[in-house]
C-alpha cells in the first residue's frame, strides 16, 4: 500500500541523527572554500558600503550561514530552481549570479540585476534559475511550491529548493504549501535555515515546538536535521533529498542548524544574545574555518594556495564594489518601465 | 384547504429550473419530509420535499417541463378529509408550501454559495439588449444567445486548446464542475493535470499559482468568490503585481485570477463586497469587469493571453443571463477599451459589470422623460479608458458614475477626479456618483436593497445633473 510505505519512509527519514558525513575530495573542498569565502567577503564588503551610506534601506547579511547554500548548490543540477526570502545575497552568488550585478543592485544602480529597482531583497535571474529574493516572511514558500508544480506539470525531474528561515515556519502559508506539496507529490525541498533567531526572538520564545524538521509530520513529509555549519553534511543531506524528490516521492524538509554572526539587518545591534555566544560559534564552528583546517590538515593545499584563493576572491569582491560605486543611477525614465509587459 | 407546492430556488440567484421527475403520482399519500419531486438547473439537481401530510391532489407541472420559474405552483397537496373537488373551487389556496423549505442538493457538503437556503430572490429582469455596435465583430457575423457562464467556460476551453501552458485551478473547479458551474466540462476535456481541485487554501494556492506563472506557465486561478481572495491578498499584490518591476522586467507572472465579485443576493456582509477599487488601485495588475457574455468571452481570452497578472471580476447574478455572442472561431476583445453601449446626448452614465444593469434600465426610464443618456461600459477598470469617458463628457457635459462598491475611494471617485482634471471646462454640472452605501451588506431583504444602488437612484442622479 502506497500510504503505508510512504509512512515507513517518513519514519525512516525524519531524524535528527547526523548521518556519517562523507569526506570531500580535493576539488570539492577547494570549491566549497572558494564559494563560501566569496559570500563571506562579499557580505563584509556590503556591510562596509552600507556603513558608508552607499547601500540604503534593509540589508540582511548571510555571514555565518554560507555552508548551506554552497552545500545545497553542490547537490543540484542544471534546471533545478532556487527561491528564498530576504537574506538572499548568498543564494544569488551561489547560483552563479555576477557579484557586480548583485552589488550594483545593492547600491541602487542601473546595472544592478533589477536595474536598481529591486534592492537587497528583490533580485532574480531566469538564466541562473534564481526566482528571488522575497521580502514578506514565508511568501516564497507557496511560490517555491509553485515552481515545483511547474516542474511536475512539464514532466521534468527538476526540483525546487525553497529556502525559509526559522521565523517563517510559524506562518500559515507554509503549512498550506506543505499540504499541497504532499497531496500532489511536488518535487520541492524545503530548506529551513534555523539561525536560532527570528529577528530578535529566539526560536524557543516563538515556537511551541522547536524541532523544526518535524514540522511536516502532520502532512507525512519526512524531515531531517542537518549540521548547517558543515558543508559536507549539507551536501550529503542535499544529495539524499534531491534523490527523494527526483524519484517522485514528493516534498522533503531539511532543517539546517546554523548561526548568523551579524544582526538581523544592518540596523540591528543584536543585544538579545551575548558576545560570548557569537564568539563561540565563530571560533568553534565557522563553516569556512572548518574547511580551511581540513584542507591544511589533509594536505590538500598549502597556506600559499589558500592565500591565492583569498586574494582572488578579494579582487573579485573589490571589483564588484568598485563597479557598484561608480555605476550610474537608473535613468529617470526607468521610473515607469517594467510595470506591465 | 389544499396546499400549493411551489417551484423552489436552488440558490439565491436561481430564476428558473427544470422539473426532472415526479416521485409521486396524483392520489399518492405523502408524508412530511418525503421526497416528492426532483428539479434541476444547469448547476445542480435537488429534491423537493413535502412539508405537510396529505394526498398529492394534483400535479400542475408535469415532469420533463423545462424553464419553470421559481415560485410557480407545481402541485397541490390535499389535507386529510379534502378531496379533489376542493381543487376545482378556484379559490386561492390558504397555505403554500414555501419553496425555500426544499432540501438542498444531494451533495451535502456544499460550497458556500449553494448553502444559502434563502427565500426566492426578487426576480431579476432580463437585461436590456445591448447595442449591437461591436467594432471587433465583422459585418454579417452570426450571433448566438449564450449565458455569461457559458461564455466564460468557452473562453477557457478555447485558450486551453490553444496553449498547453494554460491550466485552471481552484476550489471545486474539477470534479464538482465549478461552484457556479463556470468550469463545467473542462475536467472531462482536459484531464486532472490541467483542471485542478485545490484544498480550501486561498493564500497557499494563490502563491503556488504565482510561482508556477513565474516559471512560465499560464494559470487561471478561480476564487470561489473574491471575498475569499482577501486571504490571498499578499500573494496577489506583493508577488503577482510587483515582480516584473522588482526584477527590472526579467520575470513576471502571466496569470488570471477570476471568480464572482460584488454582492450576490442575500448572502450578507462577508460574502457581498465589490473589490473593483481595491485591485484597480494597484500598479502591475490589470483589472477587468465585464457585463455582457460577449465581453466576458472576448476579454477572458485576452486576459489569459496577457503577459501580466489580470484580476477578472465576474458577477454571480450575471452568470445566468443571456446575451448575443458573435459566432467566431477566435473572438477576442482588447483589454483597456470601454464601449458605448447606448448612444445619447444629454448625460453620460459610466458603469461596468452589474452596475450596467441599473444603468441600462435607468437609460430606458430617462428616455421616457426625454433625457437621452449615453451609457458607457468601462469593461476594463485598469488601465482605464479615460479617453472614451472624456469624449462622451465633452459631448453631454454631464456625467453620473454607477457602482456597487463603497463610496469613499471608489472607482467613481477616481472617474470624478479625472473628469475634473481633464474635462472641467466641458462640465455643466458636478459629477455625481451612485454607489453602494457605506455599510457592511445587511442580510434583511429590504435593507440589502437599500444598501445597493438602484435604477431609481441612477435616474434621479441623471436628472439632477440635467437640472430636471
Amino acid at each position: 500500500m502506497a500510504v503505508a510505505s510512504s509512512k515507513a519512509a517518513a519514519a525512516r527519514r525524519t531524524t535528527d541523527q547526523p548521518a556519517a558525513v562523507p569526506e570531500f575530495d580535493k576539488e570539492q573542498e577547494l570549491r566549497a572554500y572558494r564559494h563560501m569565502l566569496r559570500i563571506r567577503r562579499f557580505e563584509e564588503k556590503a556591510g562596509q558600503l552600507y556603513g558608508m551610506g552607499l547601500i540604503g534601506g534593509f540589508c540582511h547579511l548571510y555571514i555565518g550561514q554560507e555552508a548551506i547554500v554552497v552545500g545545497m548548490q553542490m547537490a543540484i543540477k542544471e534546471g533545478d530552481k532556487v527561491i528564498t526570502g530576504y537574506r538572499d545575497h548568498g543564494h544569488m552568488l551561489a547560483c552563479g549570479m555576477d557579484p557586480k550585478g548583485v552589488m550594483a543592485e545593492l547600491t541602487g544602480r542601473r546595472h544592478g540585476y533589477s536595474k536598481g529597482k529591486g534592492g537587497s531583497m528583490h533580485m532574480f535571474s531566469l538564466t541562473k534559475s534564481f526566482y528571488g529574493g522575497h521580502g514578506i516572511v514565508a511568501a516564497q514558500v507557496p511560490l517555491g511550491t509553485g515552481l515545483a508544480f511547474a516542474n511536475k506539470y512539464r514532466g521534468t525531474d527538476n526540483v525546487s529548493l525553497t529556502y525559509l528561515g526559522d521565523g517563517a515556519t510559524n506562518q500559515g502559508q507554509v503549512y498550506e504549501s506543505f499540504n499541497m506539496a504532499k497531496l500532489w507529490k511536488l518535487p520541492v525541498i524545503y530548506i529551513i535555515e534555523n539561525n536560532k533567531y527570528g529577528m530578535g526572538t529566539s526560536v524557543a520564545r516563538a515556537s511551541a515546538t522547536i524541532d523544526l524538521y518535524k514540522r511536516g509530520a502532520s502532512f507525512d513529509i519526512p524531515g531531517e536535521r542537518v549540521d548547517g555549519m558543515d558543508v559536507r553534511a549539507v551536501k550529503a543531506a542535499g544529495d539524499k533529498a534531491v534523490r527523494w524528490c527526483r524519484d517522485g516521492n514528493g516534498p522533503i524538509i531539511l532543517e539546517m542548524l546554523t548561526y548568523r554572526y551579524r544582526g538581523h539587518s544592518m540596523s540591528d545591534p543584536a543585544k538579545y544574545r551575548s558576545k560570548e555566544e557569537v564568539d563561540k560559534m565563530r571560533t568553534e564552528h565557522d563553516p569556512i574555518e572548518q574547511v580551511r583546517s581540513r584542507v591544511l590538515k589533509k594536505g590538500l593545499a598549502n597556506e600559499e594556495a589558500l592565500k591565492k584563493i583569498d586574494a582572488e576572491v578579494r579582487a573579485l569582491v573589490n571589483e564588484a564594489a568598485e563597479f557598484a560605486t561608480n555605476d550610474a543611477e537608473p535613468d529617470p525614465s526607468e521610473l515607469y518601465t517594467d510595470v506591465y509587459g | 384547504m389544499p396546499i400549493q407546492v411551489l417551484m423552489p430556488a436552488l440558490s439565491p440567484t436561481m430564476e428558473r429550473g427544470n422539473l426532472a421527475k415526479w416521485h409521486k403520482k396524483e392520489g399518492d399519500e405523502v408524508k412530511s419530509g418525503e421526497v416528492i419531486a426532483e428539479i434541476e438547473t444547469d448547476k445542480a439537481t435537488m429534491e423537493v420535499e413535502a412539508v405537510d401530510e396529505g394526498t398529492l391532489g394534483k400535479i400542475l407541472v408535469p415532469e420533463g417541463t423545462n424553464d419553470v420559474a421559481v415560485n410557480t405552483p407545481i402541485a397541490m397537496i390535499l389535507a386529510e378529509g379534502e378531496d379533489a373537488v376542493a381543487l376545482k373551487d378556484g379559490g386561492a389556496p390558504a397555505r403554500q408550501q414555501k419553496a425555500a423549505e426544499s432540501t438542498p442538493p444531494a451533495q451535502a457538503e456544499q460550497p458556500k454559495p449553494q448553502l444559502a437556503r434563502t427565500p426566492a430572490p426578487p426576480p431579476v429582469q432580463p437585461p436590456a439588449p445591448a447595442a449591437p455596435l461591436e467594432p471587433e465583430v465583422p459585418e454579417g457575423t452570426e450571433m448566438v444567445s449564450m449565458t455569461v457562464r457559458e461564455a466564460l467556460r468557452d473562453a477557457m476551453a478555447e485558450e486551453m486548446r490553444r496553449d498547453r501552458d494554460v491550466f485552471v485551478m481552484g476550489e471545486e473547479v474539477a470534479e464538482y464542475q465549478g461552484a457556479y458551474k463556470v468550469t463545467q466540462g473542462l475536467l472531462q476535456e482536459f484531464g486532472a493535470m490541467r483542471v485542478i481541485d485545490t484544498p480550501i487554501t486561498e493564500h497557499g494556492f494563490t502563491g503556488l499559482g504565482v510561482g508556477a506563472a513565474l516559471a512560465g506557465l499560464k494559470p487561471i486561478v478561480e476564487f470561489m468568490t473574491f471575498n475569499f481572495a482577501m486571504q490571498a491578498m499578499d500573494q496577489l499584490i506583493n508577488s503577482a503585481a510587483k515582480t516584473r518591476y522588482m526584477s527590472g522586467g526579467q520575470m513576471a507572472a502571466s496569470i488570471v485570477f477570476r471568480g464572482p465579485n460584488g454582492p450576490a443576493a442575500r448572502v450578507a456582509a462577508q460574502h457581498s463586497q465589490d473589490y473593483s477599487s481595491w485591485y484597480s488601485h494597484v500598479p502591475g495588475l490589470k483589472v477587468i469587469a465585464p457585463y455582457s457574455a460577449a465581453d466576458a468571452k472576448g476579454l477572458l481570452k485576452s486576459a489569459i493571453r496577457d503577459p501580466n497578472p489580470v484580476v477578472f471580476l465576474e458577477n454571480e447574478i450575471l452568470y445566468g443571463q443571456s446575451f448575443p455572442v458573435p459566432k467566431l472561431p477566435d473572438y477576442v476583445v482588447p483589454i483597456g477599451k470601454a464601449k458605448v453601449v447606448r448612444a445619447g446626448t444629454d448625460v453620460t452614465i459610466v458603469s461596468w459589470s452589474m452596475g450596467m444593469s441599473y444603468s441600462l434600465k435607468a437609460a430606458d426610464e430617462l428616455a421616457k422623460e426625454n433625457i437621452s443618456a449615453e451609457v458607457i461600459d468601462l469593461r476594463t477598470l485598469k488601465p482605464m479608458d479615460l479617453e472614451s469617458i472624456m469624449e462622451s463628457v465633452k459631448k453631454t457635459g454631464r456625467i453620473v458614475t454607477v457602482e456597487e462598491g463603497w463610496r469613499q475611494s471608489g472607482v467613481g471617485a477616481e472617474i470624478a477626479a479625472s473628469v475634473t482634471e481633464q474635462a472641467f471646462d466641458w462640465l455643466d454640472a458636478p459629477v455625481v456618483r451612485v454607489t453602494g452605501k457605506d455599510v457592511p451588506m445587511p442580510y434583511a431583504a429590504n435593507l440589502e436593497k437599500l444598501a445597493l444602488p438602484s435604477v431609481r437612484e441612477v435616474v434621479e442622479a441623471a436628472k439632477a445633473v440635467c437640472y430636471r
